[in-house]
């Protein structure tokens, strides 16, 4: 019994098989289950092992090395809040601590409605316009305490739905081609331009 | 004054809101260069690309043509990109995958066919959701156009390119972590030797691994030739290069400036560019090349904007970003959230990296927070000796990978140009800017 979606199986089914190894689809098969649950649930961690071949301990493992991965459930819109170097010449941690107060919770914390999760993060890479906040990383370009608190009331009246999909969803364009080609067949292609190369080139003498 | 004669090469469609569409890169000279390169012999691709002298902008500054051609012995079997932009106050790479995916995707194909391989990994920092949807896009409508796929515009060469997302780890940024992110490991960086992915990388198998940006040059390259490009700039440093301005500027953002023709002060105060600083203040430190970078007062404001003439003031060019703090900066509680961030991305695979990183982070937090010690200082600087002996720059590798040593860099500056503002606080009792 699959614990995916039947929509979310063959999305992740395609991932595995783009790559040479199925094990290098571990990522985005982990933001395909996040994408489901919001988090990273027992069930998802082990339908990603079976997918590639591993063990949930492993998924888990690696899971667990990188901070966009929940390995507990999160609130719906999981708020970042940059205060690294950029932002921090630009009022970051004031932001951060607004963020607190509007939000109701800490740094790592969920609001009482369930709704917020809130993050310190590290640098974004948009520092042109700081402090920079992200919702589900979609950048929201709030700069001052009054535009934060506004995208909060955007948020909870799911006026921004379009632009800040629940957390998880972080890919909505889906892959539409591929090669198309037995590996062989490439490979054969490829074999005979690089003989046709050498055939150009003269041979290195050692 | 800044030079601005040279030619956009990277962001030349920055004015259209629709850069990132297909319509608007074919309308605008999309696709062109790929048809070129596809009548060149690979090898003669390689070799425009050798003769720009085009160095990879990613962060080390080595040739491209060079990372290329060191592997010619051996087929190469992958190409992958490092779209992982996550040095502090660098934002350039997410400009590009952004406002021009179609540019990194055509430079993408070239160089896979100047390589001779047929399959292309895109990898891009997860946080980028915007920038991951737009270069999927930008990769389907290629293959709708007969630009990626089998037998790519009617020749025998067939690519496929997959965009892979990364999970929130500053540590995949180095080639051979984020090579283990690819496999679908956590990323703990490779025990060198063997120095380059070229040798042993994806699978084991020899793969190239270049940089966003770099990538972006090539259809610029093959349309105008390697020589137009290395016309540009001075020295080893050819060509244009984004620079992501950031900190106490007018006009923070991105921006495409020649090499070497331009100077630090011109970025920052030329009113095309920077703007000058907030309220004018004066410069108090700028950080030239991603927060890895040591620091420079203004004294060196009027350095050129080249990789050697940066590496000969004893820091670095690096990922093309610059910070700018000024009189009013309190530069410990700087030097301290740049160690923080260190503390917390550290893989924890070597111990001087794992245990240093947090150390110094608590005693900068201390002596900002009012707790801390006249000794601290010269603790500080044994710390930072320790991880990065003689405090050179480039460092001594006491790690594997590179994040080690780069973790004095902000604290050592700081303590080495503003001594006093550590005594000063020690005396205060905690931050005397609060």
């Amino acid at each position: 019994m699959s614990h995916f979606r039947i929509d979310i199986r063959q999305r992740a089914e395609e991932l595995v098989a783009l790559y040479p190894r199925p094990r290098s689809a571990m990522l985005p098969l982990l933001h395909l289950a996040q994408e489901q649950d919001g988090y990273l649930s027992d069930e998802g961690i082990a339908e990603v092992a079976e997918l590639t071949g591993t063990t949930p301990a492993d998924v888990r493992g690696t899971a667990s090395f990188y901070d966009m991965f929940h390995l507990e459930p999160v609130g719906k819109y999981v708020v970042g809040v940059c205060t690294n170097i950029a932002c921090l010449l630009a009022g970051g941690e004031e932001m951060l601590e607004h963020a607190q107060s509007t939000l109701g919770c800490s740094v790592g914390g969920t609001s009482s409605d369930g709704l917020f999760t809130l993050e310190e993060t590290e640098c974004l890479a948009d520092c042109n316009i700081a402090p920079v906040v992200q919702v589900n990383h979609r950048y929201v370009r709030t700069t001052t305490p009054e535009a934060f608190d506004q995208l909060v009331e955007d948020l909870r009246g799911g006026r921004l739905d379009h632009d800040v999909p629940p957390h998880g969803t972080l890919i909505r364009v889906r892959r539409s081609s591929g090669l198309r080609a037995p590996r062989a067949e490439v490979a054969a292609e490829r074999a005979e331009a690089r003989a046709a190369r050498e055939e150009r080139t003269p041979k290195e003498t050692k | 004054m800044a030079t601005l004669s040279a030619p956009r090469i990277v962001s030349s469609r920055s004015e259209f809101s629709d850069s990132h569409t297909l319509t608007r890169y074919l309308a605008t000279g999309g696709y062109v260069a790929l048809h070129k390169a596809l009548s060149m012999f690979p090898e003669a691709v390689a070799a425009e690309v050798d003769e720009a002298s085009l160095l990879g902008r990613g962060g080390a500054g080595f040739p491209a043509g060079r990372k290329w051609s060191m592997l010619r012995k051996s087929p190469v079997s992958y190409l992958v990109v490092n779209g992982d932009e996550s040095e502090p106050a660098t934002f350039k790479d997410h400009y590009l995958v952004e406002r021009d995916p179609h540019q990194l995707v055509e430079g993408v194909i070239i160089a896979a066919y100047a390589l001779q391989v047929t399959q292309a990994f895109i990898f891009m920092r997860g946080e980028f959701a915007l920038g991951l949807e737009r270069v999927q896009q930008a990769v389907n409508d290629a293959y709708e156009h007969g630009a990626l796929g089998r037998k790519i515009f009617g020749s025998n060469f067939s690519l496929d390119i997959v965009v892979h997302p990364g999970a929130g780890a500053y540590i995949c940024g180095e080639e051979t972590s984020l090579i283990e992110a690819l496999e679908g490991k956590r990323g703990f960086p490779r025990i060198k030797p063997p120095f380059f992915p070229a040798v042993t990388g994806l699978y084991g198998e020899p793969t190239v691994v270049n940089n966003v940006e770099t990538m972006s040059n090539l259809p610029w390259i093959i349309n105008n030739g390697g020589a137009a490009f290395a016309a540009l700039g001075g020295g080893r440093s050819t060509g244009t290069r984004l620079f992501a301005l950031a900190g106490r500027v007018k006009n923070p953002g991105v921006y495409e400036v020649e090499m070497v023709k331009n100077t630090f002060r011109d970025l920052i105060f030329d009113p095309q560019l920077g703007g000058g600083t907030i309220g004018d203040k004066a410069v108090k430190a700028i950080i030239p090349g991603g927060v890895s970078a040591p620091w420079f007062g203004p004294d060196l404001l009027d350095l050129p904007l080249g990789q050697d003439e940066v590496a000969g003031e004893g820091s670095m060019l690096g990922s093309g970003s610059i910070v700018v703090m000024d009189e009013d900066t309190c530069v410990v509680r700087a030097a301290w959230r740049i160690t923080k961030f260190f503390s917390r991305e550290s893989c924890g695979q070597c111990t001087p990296c794992r245990e240093g990183s947090g150390w110094i982070e608590r005693a900068m937090y201390r002596i900002e927070h009012g707790g801390g010690r006249m000794e601290d200082i010269d603790l500080l600087l044994d710390l930072c000796d320790n991880i990065a002996p003689g405090l050179t720059w480039p460092p001594q590798q006491t790690t594997i990978c590179v994040l080690g040593p780069s973790i004095p860099s902000s604290v050592h500056s700081a303590i080495k140009m503003f001594r006093d503002d550590f005594v000063a606080h020690i005396e205060h009792g905690g931050c005397p800017h609060d």
